[in-house]
């Protein structure tokens, strides 16, 4: 086939065209993508290796390991306990319902959790544990363990759970721990990084909530190199955080376990301090209850019962409980008196059994009255007519600055949730809240602590300790942290001596003298001697008609009407060394319900233990001595001090 | 000109051939082949294991495939263009029925030493088959309605069936290779421009078809498309590859993050790095300096072979490398363009650098030619 030579050449000239052409467009688009690769690599350079880096790396949080708490004698309140877990890792089980179904033999898997779980399992990368089970007891540990080989991928894993070894004892003091909520996130304003670790605790209540940042510690962090899925490649680098601060309460824990042990069956408050230095020695509140069955989340079963008992054992009634103080509190009506020198000390007032003021009668607790009383007696036989004509002569806002001198209405800085800061009533109160202004009546029924006046029994504790001393005790809850001594409060309480030695002498003879309304309760070691007031604050108002029938006895009432009974009280009388303030929710009468507790628990401060009946009249000895056994029983750890101090 | 109207006693004869082989573009080819053992041992973690060795092998084989074609006459090959042409079809039909799955498409089939991918064979027989075409075809017929159609058919046939396959990447390949083999034969420019309104009609008329009964192409394709368009609307999904492509690219920079020092493709962040998105890595590690290298060697070879082709004055042999060089820079140019964000993610290696014996193979074979028709050109 040839060709024409002129056609060969001209068809030769136009495909060298052509190609030129298509070369060039093909070294055009070669340019082009030089360029790219120029404004990629070159110009955007920084933006894309930053996020390169953002890609690769990824940063790990440690959780650091909680502080501890220990009580004044080193006593072990709440620790960090490790929790078995048996997990699975997709990637090494190869059939994971086979293995599942095995696993169920060897320990019991929740059925209804199973479907959930699978799901779960499923869906997690295949690298990442996931829990089949959590808290389970060394044996499910050890039967796992045996059956690893039939259980490929399914270990079982170590984690630190908080535990409260001394159980309810502490559940108003030391409170509890609890995995963050959505709620606690939102009251703090910069959450830590480490309160979204899932499983993370952080403190619900009391000290652990309090001192949260002090026991939390902070963070570690761990650089990793992790891939495109996500699984860790390899560690780059680590910065070790900070474990909590152990903190050291000023709690006997001793002590408060017999506290807790005497007050089961009452719902009933003991506070005691230290004269020294205003520790706290014992803080309860009863009932209460275990806050380990609140770790990991509680069940309603547990839960309503201890949310509708009338009883209120999640209330911690030492410091959120507030109460008419009653009779406790006219040492401070008759301190505002003597203070002000209105009345001088030999002041006497006749008691008919009833006042009349404004129209309006104030009975005296006595119906026959107690005739004519000086200060001294009118504590000590609690005469009520007594201290309603005191306080219409100095008024209520001289007696309302002397309660806060003593430190009611005041919020003590503690610890503790909800401290609750009582109530000192004044006219100005009255007008703000309820528009209303001041009657004198008023005034009267705050004389004896009734009426508006509250007081938590921490409150009172601190008035009896600041009586006892004549210092500003503060109380103190938190000792030490991280073996840091911390400091307590320490002031003159700028009142006249003489005038609180008038208060001390006639609160000796309530308790010791044979006419005191708080005889029955104490003390005969002669160096250990207690003084003290009674209290018994009305619930309820007793009308006219009901007075002229003649007022129903306590033990008739239905429990929710019984009177508060209250005692305050401090030993040894010479040397004071601890002041307690007990409240007997309902209990009736301060000088049958609450005092013999007062007395109960004084002596076993003061012995550091189980105390010789010796020390308590000779009348109440039978009596003392079965309760003495009876509570030995229920606190086997005391047995064995008991028997070492016999 | 045809190899029939020269002195075929000029042409070398015998073992001599292989000094008339083009050395350089040899020496440019396994050049650009040592770019990827180089890539490949890096994204291995560092071994040879499991890509760099095989892949050396089959160079290695490839390149003694690429003499051996070489020392065949051209115009023999001329000669089995047709039957190429018709085999390579058949295996496009074969692959069809007896195809392995692999990533919803069916591409492959399993000889038991190689699996073959005829829609690799197609891109060279059917570069052949048209340059052949075009030297029978009288130069005064060649822009004739008819003798148009003829051609457009053969082009169509295999595209369609590779479309079917579904190959995207691949058909559009064949297209602009088939394509540029008939302007390159000197069909009338009246004709691209109405292919080219044609095109840009069609493409228009298949965004429009999305959602509707006459949908022309897969959802996974508009998707394809969407995130080539807008990759930052889904960076953890469809758009991942090409945003973490980019990343790995840009982190780079002048000199790269150092051999084996790429963390984007380390650590897996990138897709496919040892196939598709090996330039990243590359880019990565030696930065821009790496990737202008790889660029001025793919530059070079079309620059060897339009020389080549320019020297040579029979049309088949000219055509030939044309359409081969053409191939060549098609697929390089697709596939950097996808993984500098420029084109969307279409699954086309980038040659001689990615792992895969089938298209590594086939490449070769193509150069093969071009080297035969270097060695039996007319002197």
């Amino acid at each position: 086939m040839r060709r024409n030579r002129a056609d060969t050449e001209a068809s030769q000239a136009r495909l060298s065209r052509r190609a030129v052409l298509l070369g060039g467009a093909q070294m055009l688009f070669i340019g082009g993508l030089a360029a790219r690769m120029r404004y990629l690599q070159v110009d955007q350079a920084d933006q894309f290796r930053l996020l390169a880096e953002e890609n690769r790396i990824n940063i790990h949080l440690i959780p650091p390991s909680r502080g501890e708490i220990f009580d004044r004698n080193g006593i072990r309140l709440a620790q960090n306990s490790p929790s078995y877990r048996i997990v699975m890792v997709r990637e090494n089980a190869g059939d994971v319902d086979a293995v599942i179904e095995r696993l169920g033999k060897v320990i019991d898997l929740d059925p209804l959790a199973l479907p959930e779980m699978l799901a779960e399992i499923k869906s997690s990368p295949p690298f990442l544990p996931v829990i089949l089970k959590n808290n389970v007891d060394w044996e499910d540990v050890s039967r796992v363990s045996v059956n690893a080989p039939a259980l490929p991928g399914v270990t079982p894993e170590v984690g630190l759970t908080r535990v409260y070894p001394r159980g309810s004892d502490f559940a108003h003091v030391v409170g509890r721990v609890g995995r963050v909520s959505q709620a606690d996130l939102d009251a703090l304003t910069d959450p830590d990084q480490v309160l979204r670790i899932p499983q993370f605790h952080i403190g619900k209540i009391n000290v652990e909530a309090r001192e949260e940042d002090r026991l939390r510690g902070s963070a570690g962090t761990k650089q990793v190199e992790v891939n495109a899925a996500g699984r860790v490649m390899r560690e780059l680098g680590r910065r070790e955080g900070q474990s909590g601060a152990d903190i050291q309460l000023t709690i006997d824990a001793e002590l408060q376990n017999y506290v807790q042990a005497r007050l089961s069956g009452e719902s009933a408050a003991v506070v005691m301090l230290d004269c020294e230095n205003g520790d706290l020695v014992a803080n309860c509140s009863a009932p209460s209850y275990d806050p380990n069955l609140f770790i990991g989340g509680i069940s309603s079963k547990d839960y309503n019962p201890l949310l509708n008992s009338k009883y209120r054992p999640l209330v911690n009634k030492t410091v959120q409980g507030v109460y008419p103080p009653g009779s406790t509190f006219k040492m401070i009506t008759a301190m505002a008196a003597l203070e002000s020198g209105l009345i001088g000390p030999d002041e006497t007032v006749y008691c008919p059994g009833h006042l009349t003021v404004a129209g309006r009668r104030f009975h005296c607790w006595k119906r026959a009255g107690h005739g004519w009383v000086d200060l001294q007696d009118s504590l000590k036989q609690s005469c009520d007519v007594y201290y309603y004509d005191l306080a219409i002569k100095v008024g209520i806002e001289k007696i309302s600055a002397m309660a806060q001198r003593f430190g009611l209405g005041v919020k003590h800085d503690l610890a503790l949730s909800s401290v609750n800061s009582g109530l000192t009533p004044t006219k100005e109160w009255k007008r703000r809240t309820r528009g209303e202004s001041w009657v004198v009546g008023d005034t009267v029924n705050a004389s004896i602590g009734q009426g508006d006046m509250l007081a938590s029994p921490l409150q009172l504790a601190v008035m009896t300790a600041r009586i006892a001393t004549g210092r500003m005790i503060s109380p103190r809850l938190i000792k030490s942290v991280d073996g840091v001594e911390q400091p307590f409060t320490d002031a003159p309480l700028e009142v006249n001596e003489n005038n609180l030695r008038k208060m001390r002498r006639a609160m000796y003879d309530v308790v010791n003298d044979r006419r005191g309304t708080a005889y029955r309760s104490r003390i005969i070691a002669e160096d250990l001697r207690m003084a003290g007031k009674t209290g018994t604050s009305q619930v309820r108002n007793i009308t006219a008609a009901e007075r002229a029938r003649g007022v129903t006895s306590n033990a008739d009432l239905p429990w929710e009407r019984r009177d508060h009974a209250l005692f305050v009280s401090f030993a040894p009388f010479d040397a004071p060394r601890y002041a307690v303030a007990v409240l007997v929710e309902h209990g009736g009468g301060g000088s049958t319900a609450a005092a013999p507790i007062a007395r109960d628990v004084m002596l076993q401060a003061l012995y550091g233990g189980e105390p010789p009946l010796d020390a308590y009249p000779t009348g109440d000895r039978d009596e003392i001595k079965a309760r003495q056994d009876r509570l030995r029983d229920v606190r086997p750890q005391a047995r064995i001090k008991g028997s070492d101090q016999a | 000109m045809s190899y029939l109207e020269y002195s075929v006693k000029s042409v070398p004869t015998g073992l001599r051939k292989v000094l008339f082989i083009n050395w350089p573009l040899a020496l440019l080819l396994t050049t650009v082949a040592g770019f990827g053992f180089l890539m490949l041992y890096s994204v291995a973690g560092g071994s040879f294991n499991p890509w760099a060795e095989l892949q050396i092998k089959r160079f290695g084989v490839g390149m003694a495939a690429m003499i051996a074609v070489a020392m065949v006459p051209i115009w023999l090959w001329r000669n089995l263009s047709g039957v190429a042409y018709g085999v390579s079809l058949l295996l496009l039909v074969a692959v069809m029925s007896f195809g392995d799955e692999n990533k919803g498409a069916q591409r492959w089939i399993d000889l038991g030493f190689i699996n073959l991918q005829p829609s690799e064979l197609m891109k060279i027989t059917l570069v052949m088959f048209l340059a052949a075409y075009y030297d029978w075809l009288p130069e005064k017929k060649v822009s004739r309605p008819i003798w148009v159609l003829l051609p457009v058919v053969i082009i169509l046939v295999p595209t369609a069936l590779v479309l079917k396959q579904p190959d995207l990447g691949t058909s559009i390949l064949l297209l602009a290779a088939g394509g540029g083999l008939m302007f390159l034969a000197g069909v009338h420019w009246a004709y691209f421009a109405a292919v080219i309104a044609a095109g840009v009609g069609l493409v228009a008329a298949v965004l429009q078809s999305k959602g509707t009964p006459w949908q022309m192409i897969n959802d996974y394709q508009y998707r394809r498309i969407d995130t080539f368009l807008d990759p930052g609307a889904d960076p953890l999904g469809a758009g991942y590859h090409i945003t973490q492509s980019k990343i790995a690219l840009g982190s780079g920079g002048w000199t790269g993050r150092g051999f084996m020092q790429g963390t984007q493709s380390r650590l897996n962040f990138l897709p496919e790095k040892h196939t598709d998105f090996i330039f990243t890595t590359l880019a990565e590690e030696f930065g821009f300096m790496g990737g202008i290298s790889l660029l001025t060697l793919y530059a070079l070879i079309i620059l060897f072979c339009v020389l080549s082709a320019l020297i040579n004055k029979d049309r088949f042999a000219s055509l030939l490398t044309l359409g081969v060089a053409l191939n060549f820079f098609l697929f390089f140019a697709v596939n950097m363009s996808m993984v500098m964000g420029m084109a969307p993610v279409v699954g086309v290696p980038l040659p001689l650098v990615s792992y895969g014996g089938s298209a590594m193979l086939v490449l070769l074979l193509a150069f093969g030619l071009v080297q035969s028709a270097h060695v039996h050109r007319p002197r």
